[in-house]
This record gives structure tokens, sequence and C-alpha cells, in this order.
């Protein structure tokens, strides 16, 4: 028995010490964020007397409040239609048999992998010549183009998931395709489309690729990690403390959700990697 | 009243019967998905067989592209850079998590929701944000630093990041620090399927934790292995965010990678032709490791 114990403290102390491994950067920088530049910080400086004055110059040096505007259209937006139009292809891949159902919805998987690195040349030149360049249409268009990819297989996942004997009866007592989507599946879909929408508003919030190369001739348009690149980028060697400020900045929104909502994250990564 | 209702014949068929009502819910997220993630990456394949400055007409000019990108040696590099970052951001951590789920299996311990929550951390964070918070812990005055010259070995303490030596490894531990929690509570979820009985007959058997392991855990584990290899080699293939964000591929090239090279390309050189022959290269190198880990990871459950 006393074997069993030892074993299980060790297992403790493992998951510990990986744990702490994982929160300690994280942690390590929002210490450095809460000093100041005189402060002289070195590597394991506690904040003893922990000030905001970084948080507040990198707010207004960099503009963040801009950053933070953009960020938040784009990545609300991206979320909002990407979760209708998945929906829509998740309903009708789930509950319908249609000619080419099969090839079509393979088509739409592939794009879960497609990086944007092999999209964003042509979308520069093609938005340059539609005009949309540096507007937030420019990150909106695309991020719903891939949202959907991985919309469509995660709510295909959760009409495939509903009884079908409800939907039956519904379409027997005469409701057609709409009202059954409307008044029979949604409201029990609320669980698996706050999931996603958690998902894809992090992945689109996170994003920096598309944000450098489609809207950094807009200042104006700039998205909060853009931002925060290129404020880096200008103070790093001055004042290292601004820079953390702003990295916490642009994680805390997302880091205080999925703190709230982290069991809808942790499920909907490994629900959505393992039926991949 | 359900107009396709009464047009229905083969109701036999599940999930539900053929209907072409369905196209009208699937056509507006398929236009999405066609006009903005299929069409341009048809349109970078057609750019890669012009050599095009991004302003004036483009010339055509086969696979041109291709055999300079097969011979040039930062290509090369690139490639290679990223092979070395999989061993980091894939083969490590998939070790890790093994190794942890090795050790629940044996002694399963109670709170792991919390674990999970600070395991999972990592893959929340932007990678601009990770970026700097790790150029933190590699700088002169940081942590790790501190840290060596703190246990007496302060004669290694160095720029990590600036290092011909150790930069594309430092770049690698980022890595390994932003999967390695997703593949341990992957690991964990997918161990807790592992019916109880197998362990049962393995310890029957007199098989000890080595043996089990092999024997029970490993093989329960395939699929989740399978889907651990694919999500952190494509993350190690797309690391543009941490190295644009971290040393910009420096010292020298010391960390260009395909992604990085094909940006500057594209952006700085104005070689859009050229960069896209990169791009294809390196959704086709994403395609291929994608199908190669599911087709011969996956397979033999059959």
């Amino acid at each position: 028995m006393t074997a069993g114990r030892y074993d299980r403290v060790v297992t403790y102390a493992v998951l510990t010490v990986f744990a702490i491994g994982a929160i300690y950067p994280a942690l390590s920088i929002l210490s450095l964020a809460l000093h100041t530049k005189s402060d002289l910080v070195t590597g394991f400086a506690f904040p003893t007397h922990p000030k905001l004055d970084s948080f507040r110059a990198a707010w207004d040096q960099a503009d963040f409040a801009t950053g933070f505007k953009s960020s938040f259209i784009v990545a609300a937006a991206v979320t909002a239609i990407s979760a209708v139009l998945s929906i829509g292809t998740g309903y009708a891949f789930g509950t319908m048999r249609f000619r080419g159902d099969q090839l079509v919805f393979n088509v739409m998987l592939l794009g879960i992998i497609f990086p944007y690195e092999a999209t964003v040349i042509p979308l520069y030149y093609d938005f340059q010549s539609f005009g949309i360049l540096n507007t937030y249409w420019a990150l909106i268009l695309p991020q719903v183009g891939q949202s959907v990819a991985f919309g469509t297989f995660w709510m295909r996942a959760f009409f495939l998931s509903t009884p079908r004997g409800l939907t039956e009866a519904a379409r027997i007592d005469g409701a057609g395709t709409f009202r059954v989507l409307t008044s029979v599946l949604l409201p029990q879909a609320r669980p698996a489309l706050l999931t996603m929408c958690a998902l894809v508003f992090t992945y689109t919030w996170n994003e920096f690729l598309l944000a450098l190369v489609l809207v950094s001739g807009a200042p104006d348009k700039q998205t909060a990690p853009l931002t925060l690149s290129f404020f880096a980028g200008a103070t790093r060697a001055g004042d290292p403390t601004k820079v953390a400020a702003a990295a916490v900045l642009v994680a805390a929104p997302i880091v205080i959700v999925y703190i709230v909502l982290q069991r809808h994250f942790i499920r909907g990564m490994l629900a959505g990697a393992i039926k991949e | 009243m359900t107009k396709e209702g009464s047009r229905t014949r083969r109701s036999n068929r599940a999930p539900g019967e053929p209907r072409n009502v369905a196209w009208l819910y699937i056509l507006p997220g398929l236009a999405f998905y066609a006009l903005f993630t299929l069409a341009p990456l048809l349109h970078t394949l057609e750019l890669s067989f012009f050599d095009w400055d991004g302003l004036t007409v483009g010339r055509y000019i086969g696979i041109d592209n291709y055999r300079e990108a097969f011979s040039d040696p930062l290509v090369r590099d690139s490639f290679r850079h990223s092979a070395e970052l999989v061993v980091f951001y894939a083969v490590i951590p998939v070790i890790l998590g093994l190794l942890l789920t090795a050790l629940l299996t044996r002694h399963p311990v109670r709170g792991f929701t919390f674990y999970r929550t600070a395991l999972f951390l990592p893959q929340m964070i932007a990678g601009v944000v990770v970026a700097q918070a790790w150029v933190w812990i590699y700088a002169d005055q940081g942590p790790l630093n501190e840290l060596l010259r703190t246990i007496g070995l302060g004669s290694l303490a160095q720029p990590w990041l600036g290092s011909f030596t150790w930069a594309l490894p430092a770049i690698g531990v980022i890595g390994t620090w932003v999967t390695y929690g997703l593949c341990m509570v992957l690991f964990v979820a997918g161990a807790q399927k592992i019916p109880t009985s197998l362990y049962d007959a393995a310890r029957v058997d007199g098989a000890g934790a080595v043996r089990e392991f092999f024997a029970v855990t490993l093989p329960g584990l395939r699929n989740e292995i399978v889907v651990a290899f694919v999500l952190t080699t494509i993350n190690a293939l797309r690391s543009f965010d941490i190295i644009y964000n971290t040393n910009q591929g420096g010292p020298g090239t010391q960390t260009y990678v395909p992604a990085l090279y094909m940006y500057q390309n594209a952006f700085v050189y104005n070689r859009v032709g050229y960069a896209s022959a990169i791009a294809v290269i390196l959704a086709v190198a994403i395609f291929a490791l994608a199908f190669l880990v599911v087709r011969f990871g996956g397979q033999e459950e059959a």
C-alpha cells in the first residue's frame, strides 16, 4: 500500500511540474508587465509593488483602442456569419442525403488543414483589385471561408447525434425542413453552437498572417495582434515592460473567456480533433 | 403541405431521403468556402507558373519557379529547419503525453480538470503573444539566463534567440511548450475510454507497467496519437507567427522556415510567382504528411 501511495505522489508531482510549465511563461510576462522600466527587472523579479503604468503607456502609445475595436469587429463578424452558414451546411450534411454529398463534404473537410500561407498571396492581389484591401472585409471574408470548413464538420456531427425520431415526428406533423431546423433541432444545439463560436472567435482573434498582409497598410484597421507585433518591434529594445503589458492586453480577453468556458473549449478541441 | 415529403420514394435510405432542398442549406456556406479558400488556392497554383513582380504583366515560365526552388539552398534550409521543428512540435510532445498517460492510467488522480485547464492554456494564446513571452524568457536578463546564473552555470548564459547554435532549438522549445499540453489532455481523455477489463486482463496475465502500456494503452490510443501528430506537425510547418515575432529567421538564416521565406519573396522582394511556388510546395508537404500519418497510423484497426 505504501508503494501505491508513493507512486501517486510521483504522479501528482509530475502533473504539477507540467502544469506549472504550461502557465509559467504567461505568469512571467504578467509579472514583467506589472513593473516599469525604472525597476530594472531581471529574471525572477516578483512585482511586490505591482504598477499599472506600463499597461497605461502601452494602451496609449500603441493605440490599442483601435486594435481592440478592429479585432472585436472582425472576430464577431466571422463568428456570427460562419455560425449561420455552418448551421445550414451541417444541417444538410447531417440529416439529408443528396447526390454528391460525400464528395462535397470531403472537399470542405480539406479546408480544416489548409494553411492561410497557401492562399494569402492571391488574396492580397485579388482584394487589391476589388478595392477591399485594408478594410475589415479583407479579414472577414477569408476567415469565414476557412471557419465554415470547421463549422460544417462540427455542426454535422451535432446534427448526426440528434435522434431521428424527433425530426420525423415533426415532419409527419407537417413541418417543413426549415421549421424542423428552427423549432426542433436548434433549441438543442446551444452547447454545440457555443463551443463552435468560442473556438472560431479565438482562432480569429489570434490570427496574425492575414492581418499582417491584408490590413497593415491601414493603421485604423489593424487588429490587436498586429498592433502588438508592430509595437514590440519598435519598443522592445527601449522598454520591455511596455511590450509585456501590450502582450498581456492582447491575450487577456481570450484567456478570461477560456477560464470561464474552459469545459467548452477543451471539449470542442478534443472532440473536433478526434472526429477528424 | 410538405412538397418534398410527397415526392420522396426511396425513403429507406438513411440518414434521410435524397433531397435537393439540401443544396439550399449548403450553397451559402459552400460559396464562401469556394470563393475565399478554394479559389485562392487554385490561384496560388496558377501564379506559381508565372514570373510576376505584382505590378507589371506577368510572364508564363512553366515550372521554372519550381526548378529554382528545388535548387535554392535557402528553400532547402527552410524545409530542413521545419523538419527539425517537427521533432520539437510533434515528436517530443507526443512522447511526453504518452509518459504522463502511462503514469495516470496506473495511478489515477483526482482533480485532473484543474490540471487540464493549465495544460491547455498555451493553445489559447495568440502566437504573437507567445513570441513576446518567450523573447523575455530567453532575454539577456530574462528568467532562463537568471536561472543559469543562480545555479552556477552563468557561463552558459547567452542571448539564446541570437545564437547560431541555439536559435532553432530555442524556437523548437517554444513549439514544445505550445503543443505538449494538448497531447497530454488528448491522450488522457482517450485512455479513459479504454475498457478497464483490458487492464484487468493484462494484470491477471501478470503484465508489468511497461508491458501493460505497450499491450493496452498504446494500441488503445492509436487514433489520438494520429490526431496529435497531424495537429502538431501542421503547427510546426506553419510556425510563421512565432518566428516572425521572435527573431525573423535570424541570426543570419538560421531559423528560416518556408512560410517566412514565402512571405519575404511575395511582399518584400516582389517575387510573387516564386513565392507562390514555395506556398504550393508547403501546402503539398502539409497534405502529404497529414495523409501519410492518417493512412499508416490509423489503418490497422479494420
